[in-house]
């Protein structure tokens, strides 16, 4: 049952990568080039899924504990630092040279072919050199 | 050059922002795909498996898209295979430092109303907009 949700959220989750157009590195790109040929649809797709999950967990978050499990899984950390800083410039920069981030990335590998792949393979590749040069990752609480 | 769709950006970011509410209603999670993804990697604890069935989902879904009769026909990967290789390794390396990408830090955590996802996303944003202006204009 756990499995099967993780499975239909994730089919909702590229449905609508995919409805959005988010898979397609030329409209992100498009929304990022504001001074160019400005297309601010991302803003449509971000605003779109920041109303319904934001009054959806005002009342999700109510309740002591998820239908299937025994405990929320939030993030802990409050505090800004370095690393969340440094980590979102760098993201920024591959997300613009691209017009990937990792969702969409992952999300086209049934339909890409050889470039999301050599993609993909490097995004995975830059979290191994994270995980190797940092702590690795804690599985809880992180995004 | 892509043109402004109001209506199918609005239905599919509802579609994520659903998926992001189912998953933390039932599951009690954040879809965040920086920290989903690494259920792909190693060491694989009891907490992989979900997430990779995640991901599995999310493929199918674009497929499924394309078997209604989607268009991903018009998806245009301009990158060079380097610019790919260049693009992949930051997104991967300052996702993971920066603690979340666009699904984690830029719907969920600031739905959370999270400082920490506020200043990401106003930070990858704005990086974006500055590489996306270096690359298209100035290059």
């Amino acid at each position: 049952m756990k499995l099967l949700v993780a499975l239909l959220c994730g089919i909702l989750f590229g449905l609508g990568l995919a409805v959005s157009q988010m898979i397609n590195p030329a409209k992100v790109i498009g929304f990022l080039n504001v001074i160019g040929n400005w297309d601010p649809s991302l803003a449509f797709v971000m605003g779109g899924a920041l109303t319904v999950m934001t009054i959806a967990r005002i009342y999700i978050l109510r309740r002591p504990a998820p239908l299937l499990e025994s405990q929320f899984y939030l993030p802990e950390k409050r505090t800004l630092d370095r690393r969340l800083i440094i980590g979102a410039i760098l993201f920024g920069i591959g997300w613009g040279t691209a017009g990937f981030c990792p969702g969409p990335a992952l999300a086209s590998i049934g339909i890409g072919g050889e470039k999301v792949l050599i993609f993909v393979v490097s995004m995975l590749v830059g979290t191994l050199l994270f995980n190797h040069f940092f702590h690795p990752k804690k599985y809880c609480c992180d995004y | 050059m892509t043109s402004f769709t109001p209506y199918s950006a609005l239905l599919g970011g509802s579609l994520i922002g659903l998926s992001a509410a189912l998953l933390l209603l039932l599951k009690g999670r954040i879809a965040g795909i920086t920290g989903i993804m690494d259920g792909l990697l190693p060491p694989y604890g009891s907490d992989a498996l979900w997430r990779i069935i995640f991901l599995i989902g999310m493929v199918l879904g674009v497929l499924l898209f394309k078997q209604a009769g989607g268009n991903v026909s018009e998806i245009a990967i301009e990158a060079s295979n380097i610019t790919l290789i260049f693009a992949g390794l930051l997104v991967g390396f300052g996702a993971n430092l920066g603690s979340g990408c666009t699904s984690g830090h830029g719907i969920c955590g600031i739905a959370l109303a999270s400082k920490r996802s506020i200043v990401a996303t106003l930070v990858f944003m704005f990086s974006a907009f500055a590489t996306v202006f270096v690359t298209q204009h100035l290059f």
